[in-house]
């Protein structure tokens, strides 16, 4: 089983890469583009098959160490 | 009055807060390393140093603040020990939950390394009073992610209850109401990005860290 966390940034907190991003894909001319935000994603390789204990599992990871949640969001996915 | 610095992997400023601490308390600083698992009873301050523990994997500060060592440092400053965090002590500080707020990527993106002017917004504090009525100080800044933020309603109560003790003159990084260095509630735990370590011999190029020191030292 996998676990893939998204993390990024809350909105709100300041992203100044994410916004050097936005403006580097500007200047190569994807003017559609109005705002980028940077994140990071954590696979995990987990034993069992429980997906719902794996989450409660992987929440508590966050909490604890995976996500700084003074500034970071997060979501979980469970793969098979 | 005993001293002792945490020594992490890929912490390059351990060496400077421990000449820093001999030459202003005249005794041998101890240096503990992060697997132990507790900091000796007969130690009266502790400095968490800065550098790039772990290569700033994750998040600055994010693994040392969960080492065995932090885990004892939570509990002897919740019982009243003194602590300060420079650089990336006060990252691991914030991460380990001493500290409110968090610190993010430098606003511009740039890493900053100059020597900055600091605004002491409160004089009357365990790490500031050796100052006497000084208003401003210089101290070297190096680094990437010094960008303070916390909650509005966090940074208010900080400021009203004078637990700001050091504003940027010049915000160098984008900090929330340029704020450089900050303490807990009960005044015993402080963090910052500057370092008052690096500025304690003429060759530093100034010595306007050394009554940073000489604060602690007298308020014992």
């Amino acid at each position: 089983m996998k676990a893939i966390v998204h993390i990024g940034l809350k909105p709100g907190v300041l992203d100044p890469q994410g916004r050097a991003i936005a403006r580097s894909l500007g200047d190569l001319g994807f003017s559609e583009v109005t705002g980028a935000r940077q994140g990071k994603v954590i696979e995990l390789d987990m034993k069992g098959n429980d997906a719902e204990k794996a989450k409660a599992s992987v929440i508590e990871m966050c909490e604890k160490l995976l996500a700084n949640t003074v500034i970071e969001s997060y979501k979980i996915d469970i793969e098979a | 009055m005993k001293t002792a610095v945490i020594q992490f992997p890929a912490a390059n400023c351990d060496r400077d807060a421990i000449t820093a601490l001999e030459k202003i308390t005249g005794r041998e600083s101890t240096l503990i390393w992060h697997r132990e698992t507790e900091i000796p009873e007969d130690i009266d301050f502790v400095v968490v140093p800065g550098g790039f523990s772990y290569g700033d994997y994750l998040r600055c500060g994010a693994m040392a603040a969960r080492s065995p060592i932090v885990n004892d440092l939570v509990k002897k400053a919740n019982g009243g020990l003194p602590v300060a965090g420079f650089c990336n002590g006060f990252q691991i500080l914030c991460e380990a939950g001493l500290l409110p707020g968090a610190l993010l990527r430098n606003k511009n993106l740039k890493f900053v390394c100059k020597p900055q002017k600091l605004k002491i917004t409160n004089g009357n504090t365990r790490f500031t009073s050796a100052y006497g009525g000084q208003q401003e100080v210089v101290y070297p800044v190096a680094h990437h992610d010094g960008n303070y933020y916390a909650d509005d309603a966090t940074l208010s109560k900080l400021e009203k209850s004078g637990r700001v003790l050091f504003k940027y003159v010049d915000n160098p990084n984008g900090s929330a109401r340029d704020i450089a260095g900050i303490c807990n509630e009960d005044g015993n735990v402080f963090g910052m990005m500057p370092h008052p370590e690096r500025a304690v011999d003429p060759l530093h190029g100034g010595t306007d860290g050394i009554n940073f020191f000489k604060s602690i030292l007298e308020s014992r």
